[in-house]
């Protein structure tokens, strides 16, 4: 699909007033899921110019954008949006490890998409649906992340009965981001709204596709190491601080400019 | 255009002798070139000489070419854009640039050329892209730089396109243009935060345009005396300024420009003549141009390599969905590949 921008993709103000949110819990969950957008906007960011086809080209940086406009909004529920972006350290940072994971090959970053958007496309759906301090930016955001949960249902259908190779591919990657999935359901106060409940329908969701795709569904632990939660709690893995070294490095070689 | 219909009664005239097919020919260059005459615009059905055909395939795939090469030296910077605000822009501006490479090979296709084709074209170098496209963005300024001297050189080179004799071309033009006139007020916006911000800010700016302004002037092209495709593509209505008046336009627009975003051009010859009412500028260095069209410039092996990069490792996923595609027509029609 082709987007025409037709406003300037830098402008947020059409979305929800920037406004930081007074409830520290509040602020703290617009925090973690501003980081989630942010950082795999980044991810998708580095795809731009090698893409397998032209049409992906386009869809990457498609999603991308709109991560990187809910992050907009989320990061400025919580304060300033650069200053969140570009000076705090690793262990500062919210998201979950799942995000940050490089891109690999294709079939890396499509189960990586499958994996997120779909718990995505469940939170906000549900936090569209209540009354809470997010609702009205989840009301905007679920539209957005239906097309990225399609987009990549649709991918993981292709690789996964494709070819013999696409399928390995998909299988690997599938199993190899398996261990960060168990950290998207921790609980995480101040959305109004447990996060645990969605477990049960993310694993529906996705064991049908992959399922669906002549995949099998994993069967490994869904955490790591580390105690899930950890990208939570500023636990990160080893690949993000380098990921931050070079999203942050201009912004931080030149204190105070306005860009 | 009505060339298509006139000329197919001509063919079933009389078939089989050579001065039957001779006058054929004769009557179906002749309703071509009314049509181009008259500012008809020739569709994809209607008959047209082989040269037109060669010679619109060969600029509308270098044009694609470009938008496909030119992702990379911005999208060298997505992932040190230094605000989330300017990382955005910059975002959508790549991902315009891949659509308007759909456009265009959209365009080339209705020639009875693939997309394919055209990419392995591309990939082994028989076919070229812009040559501005071969130089390193080493700072965030460049990026500015790009939209608002690179970009504005291609809207002055593109905008009479959109009244280019071919149709599928120009229409692809006049949606292309409209969003290369945003990327290049974003250029110019950014640029202007630059050169108004800190003084190495300032500096960052002024050392872009230094090393951006006169691979700018290059992109319109070779000198008129020199330019081997100019007089026909001006004949077949493809093209509509030489490029030399096109150059002088560009020149005529961007001095002034640098002057309120309070940046110097690097041109110690650059001054208005009140009797020409242009500008006059220094001479171009025509040697670096040909060097850098064959192949020498600072960045050529890079932007190639990364391209067929892309594409190879692209191939199982390809794959993969072409078969997806054979195993389930019917079912979804969805073949992306």
């Amino acid at each position: 699909m082709t987007t025409t921008h037709t406003t300037d993709p830098g402008d947020t103000t059409g979305t929800t007033p920037a406004a930081p949110a007074a409830d520290p819990a509040v602020t703290a969950a617009a925090l973690a899921l501003g980081d989630d957008a942010l950082v795999l906007a980044q991810r998708l960011g580095e795809w731009a110019g090698s893409a397998p086809v032209l049409e992906e080209e386009v869809a990457l940086a498609n999603i991308a954008l709109d991560l990187l406009g809910q992050a907009r909004v989320l990061l400025s529920l919580a304060g300033d949006e650069d200053e969140l972006a570009f000076l705090r350290e690793e262990r500062a940072f919210r998201n979950v490890q799942l995000v940050e994971q490089p891109n690999g090959d294709f079939a890396h970053t499509i189960a990586r998409q499958l994996y997120f958007s779909t718990y995505q496309r469940l939170l906000y759906a549900a936090l569209a649906d209540g009354d809470g301090p997010l609702a009205g930016l989840a009301g905007k955001a679920v539209k957005e992340v239906a097309y990225h949960q399609d987009h990549a249902e649709h991918w993981t259908l292709r690789l996964g009965d494709g070819t013999d190779e696409s399928h390995r591919r998909m299988q690997t990657a599938c199993d190899a981001l398996w261990r960060y999935t168990g950290e998207l359901f921790q609980p995480l106060d101040g959305l109004g709204l447990d996060t645990t409940t969605l477990e049960a329908a993310w694993l529906d969701s996705v064991t049908a596709v992959l399922t669906r795709a002549g995949l099998t569904v994993p069967t490994g632990p869904r955490t790591g190491a580390w105690r899930a939660g950890a990208g939570r709690q500023g636990l990160h893995t080893e690949h993000f601080g380098r990921m931050l070294a070079e999203m942050q490095h201009l912004h931080r070689s030149h204190p105070g400019a306005t860009w | 255009m009505t060339a298509g219909t006139a000329g197919t009664a001509v063919t079933a005239e009389a078939p089989g002798t050579d001065a039957a097919d001779a006058a054929a020919q004769a009557a179906r260059e002749a309703v071509f070139d009314a049509a181009v005459a008259a500012d008809e615009r020739i569709e994809p059905r209607d008959w047209m000489p082989e040269a037109y055909r060669a010679s619109l395939v060969r600029q509308i795939a270098q044009h694609a070419h470009s938008e496909i090469i030119g992702m990379q030296p911005e999208a060298n910077w997505i992932t040190r854009a230094p605000s989330l605000r300017r990382k955005a822009i910059l975002m959508a501006k790549v991902q315009d640039e891949a659509g308007h490479g759909l456009y265009l090979y959209s365009a080339a296709e209705t020639l009875g050329v693939s997309r394919d084709e055209l990419l392995d074209k591309l990939h082994s170098g028989r076919q070229k892209y812009s040559s501005i496209f071969n130089y390193p963005t080493l700072t965030w300024a460049d990026v500015g730089a790009i939209g608002w001297l690179v970009d504005g050189a291609a809207i002055t080179n593109q905008v009479p396109l959109c009244r280019c004799s071919y149709g599928p071309y120009a229409r692809a033009m006049v949606r292309v243009c409209k969003e290369e006139s945003f990327h290049q007020r974003q250029g110019y916006e950014a640029l202007l935060a630059l050169s108004r911000g800190t003084e190495a800010q300032h500096a960052m700016a002024q050392d872009a345009v230094d090393r951006w302004w006169w691979p700018s002037l290059m992109m319109f092209g070779p000198p008129d005396d020199v330019s081997t495709h100019s007089e026909q593509a001006m004949a077949w209505k493809i093209k509509r300024h030489s490029n030399d008046e096109l150059r002088q336009r560009f020149v005529d627009i961007a001095a002034p420009q640098a002057e309120a975003l309070g940046l110097t051009l690097p041109d110690p010859d650059l001054k208005w003549n009140e009797e020409r009412g242009h500008y006059d500028f220094g001479p171009i260095d025509w040697d670096e141009f040909w060097d850098v069209l064959k192949g020498n410039g600072p960045c050529n092996d890079q932007r190639i390599t990364k391209r067929r990069q892309a594409h190879e490792d692209g191939a199982w996923v390809r794959e993969a969905a072409a078969a997806y595609a054979r195993k389930h027509t019917g079912q979804h029609g969805e073949a992306q590949a």
